[in-house]
């Protein structure tokens, strides 16, 4: 096996490189419809609402990759991001504080993230099976907590919820602006990038995927690993919830149906592997830049809503078939 | 006779239809007698027994269909929206918006929504026998794209018909018992011949223990399971008919709403394993009578039907614990220090 150098770097980020053509193609189509529909339109705030308005899927995302690296799966996602919504928003009205919420959301994100995980690891159960479980346990526990919209009046998630950076003028590159759950959605992006690439749990993660048997005979601390994977899953949801309630100011027990097929096609998009061992979160934020970049589009062709979900299904269908084709490429 | 009570309670449909009665006699308990009242009106049966086989009947097909696929070591959880779009399919043929050359035909209506349920069906086995995608992934396209597509079937609204013929898919009776009921008697008396009177339902179960050794055995464990989604997606799209007869029309957002639960729960009621290999068609549908009476007397006791879910997702897990070899072997070692103390003590 002797490559060189730029070929090596070519065929090893193949699928990364996909996943950024396939952005850029979109991208410059959203450049080219745009203006028509508008002659006020702007590229490049449009540019920074991706990710204003992706920053809760954006999170899910990168906390589901996690779970797929490691060859499992978690389709509790979007109930757990909505569970922390419509519970944060519940607290809020009994007048608890902010500060008391926030990490009280996220802790329960986290335990029945782990929870779960500690089922399929311990008692060896299926992970999809406990998972669904969980997606239903929390999406009826939702409706538990309240059937209707609860508006958030709290100060500080208003005043968060219009924190942002502003620059630019209509007249020049049009008025961007970044708001704070933008960051926030950057911040987690930049720490999975850290704790994947270059810590131990991070190597563990991707060697379990790679293949649990040996991962368990070179001494890793695989049953740990599994758990966390899922706790690391469910925090991030519930980060995810925190951010929508942010975004929305409500919590609503049926927001985000189908949302666990959004974060896991923006994993598969950009370019983790369902059957495990490959993933990257870079990948994986471009994957969900390009299916805001698709709703985008849908919604400046004035379709229905509807035609999002069923693109992304295609779309996700076509890279899962693609990788099918490398993965027997390589095996040959 | 020692013998007899213990091959009858080793029966795995035994337990199961001991649950039934137990509810249902609960049940009479509570409501005074009330429960069992039969009455006949116009030679038709009513009561609340014959409620729960008519409205248990959608769940019944599908758990047939989920057995199945369970057994194959897959899941199918795009069974609801199947049930959305076969509905929308039907219901706006016989409006006369779709295929209008119909005349608002009700057996092409019917015929028609069977074959998009098929389709549904043949593109989940196509993603699963031959793209070999997780099945859990590969029906989840068509659970979220699904609800879509019978958006756009319906284009965005509820569709109402006014079809008396075909509301008799629901509504109907024949010798004074529901048509439902009918409906479930003929699927299941032709999946259990195919399974029982023919090799298939070995091909089944042996696929579902091990896929590989299978293959390796002969078998074309890729035609098998893809046959088996496109059993699961036609049973799902005579659901979404008896669905929409019911309520007299289409609506793509909440026909079949989180069924798919239901369905897996219903076969794990009846105690086949979750992970593939042995299988019991009857037992499932005992399952499914099971969780249609839990909801019907949840219902009547005027509880939220939302507790419903959360109730069912605690029993999943329980009944998965419960098969689970670690888990019985934990619980068989506590049983065992417990007793090492007693004696101890």
């Amino acid at each position: 096996m002797i490559h060189s150098g730029k070929r090596n770097f070519f065929s090893k980020n193949l699928s990364l490189f996909i996943t950024l053509g396939l952005f850029v193609l979109l991208f410059s189509s959203v450049m080219v419809i745009g203006p028509m529909r508008s002659n006020r339109f702007k590229y490049i705030p449009v540019f920074f609402n991706l990710l204003n308005d992706n920053a809760y899927l954006l999170i899910a995302s990168v906390g589901i990759m996690f779970v797929l690296i490691t060859g499992n799966i978690d389709i509790s996602v979007a109930s757990t991001l909505a569970f922390s919504a419509v519970l944060s928003s519940f607290l809020l009205r009994l007048l608890w504080p902010a500060w008391v919420v926030i990490p009280v959301v996220l802790f329960i994100g986290f335990s029945f993230g782990a929870f779960m995980g500690f089922l399929i690891e311990k008692f060896k159960l299926q992970s999809f099976i406990v998972t669904l479980a969980g997606l239903f346990f929390l999406r009826g526990m939702c409706a538990v907590v309240s059937k209707e919209s609860i508006p958030i009046e709290n100060e500080f998630y208003r005043s968060v919820a219009q924190a942002k950076i502003s620059f630019g003028s209509i007249r020049t590159i049009g008025k961007v602006n970044i708001y704070l759950y933008g960051f926030v959605a950057i911040a987690v992006v930049i720490i999975a990038l850290y704790i994947l690439r270059y810590s131990k749990f991070g190597r563990s993660v991707y060697a379990i995927g790679g293949s649990e048997q040996s991962a368990r005979l070179m001494g890793l601390p695989v049953s740990r690993v599994k758990i966390l994977v899922f706790a690391i899953s469910g925090f991030c949801a519930a980060l995810g919830g925190v951010l929508f309630s942010f975004y929305t100011l409500a919590g609503y027990a049926l927001q985000n149906l189908g949302l666990e097929l959004d974060a896991i096609s923006s994993a598969v998009i950009g370019g983790t592997m369902l059957s495990g061992g490959v993933g990257s979160v870079v990948g994986t934020a471009f994957g969900v830049l390009i299916q805001g970049t698709i709703q985008t589009i849908v919604t400046l062709l004035n379709l229905n809503a509807w035609w999002t979900k069923v693109t992304i299904a295609v779309l996700l269908c076509i890279f899962v078939i693609l990788q099918r084709v490398i993965a027997m490429r390589n095996d040959k | 006779m020692k013998e007899a009570i213990k091959k009858l309670t080793k029966a795995q449909i035994f337990w199961p239809l001991i649950i039934f009665l137990g509810i249902l006699a609960l049940n009479g308990v509570i409501s005074g007698g009330e429960f069992f009242r039969l009455q006949i009106v116009d030679g038709h049966l009513y009561g609340r027994i014959i409620d729960i086989f008519r409205n248990g009947s959608k769940l019944m097909l599908l758990a047939l269909g989920m057995t199945m696929v369970l057994a194959t070591g897959g899941t199918d959880i795009s069974v609801g929206s199947v049930m959305a779009i076969s509905g929308a399919v039907a219901c706006t043929i016989i409006e006369g918006s779709l295929f209008s050359f119909a005349n608002g035909n009700v057996a092409f209506a019917i015929t028609a929504a069977i074959i998009a349920g098929m389709l549904c069906g043949s593109w989940n086995g196509f993603l699963v026998s031959k793209i070999q995608m997780q099945p859990i992934v590969a029906t989840m396209i068509l659970l979220v794209a699904g609800r879509g597509i019978a958006q756009l079937i319906c284009e965005g609204r509820i569709v109402t018909i006014n079809s008396p013929s075909f509301y008799f898919l629901n509504g109907g009776y024949i010798f004074g018992f529901p048509f439902p009921v009918y409906i479930v008697v003929f699927f299941t008396a032709l999946v259990l011949w195919g399974v029982r009177k023919t090799a298939f339902g070995l091909y089944v179960e042996s696929v579902g223990c091990n896929a590989e050794a299978s293959r390796f055995s002969g078998i074309n464990s890729a035609r098998i399971k893809f046959f088996i989604y496109v059993l699961c997606g036609t049973l799902a799209a005579v659901a979404g008919l008896i669905e929409s007869a019911g309520i007299k029309g289409a609506d793509a957002n909440n026909a079949g709403f989180m069924i798919e639960l239901d369905a897996i729960l219903a076969v794990a009621i009846g105690g086949s394993s979750l992970s593939g290999g042995r299988f019991s068609l009857l037992s499932s549908l005992v399952g499914a009578l099971i969780i249609q009476s839990i909801t019907t007397s949840i219902l009547s006791l005027g509880v939220a039907p939302e507790v419903n879910l959360v109730v069912k997702a605690v029993v999943v897990i329980a009944i998965c614990l419960a098969q689970s070899p670690v888990f019985q072997q934990s619980f068989a070692d506590l049983k065992f220090k417990f007793k090492k103390q007693e004696v101890a003590a």
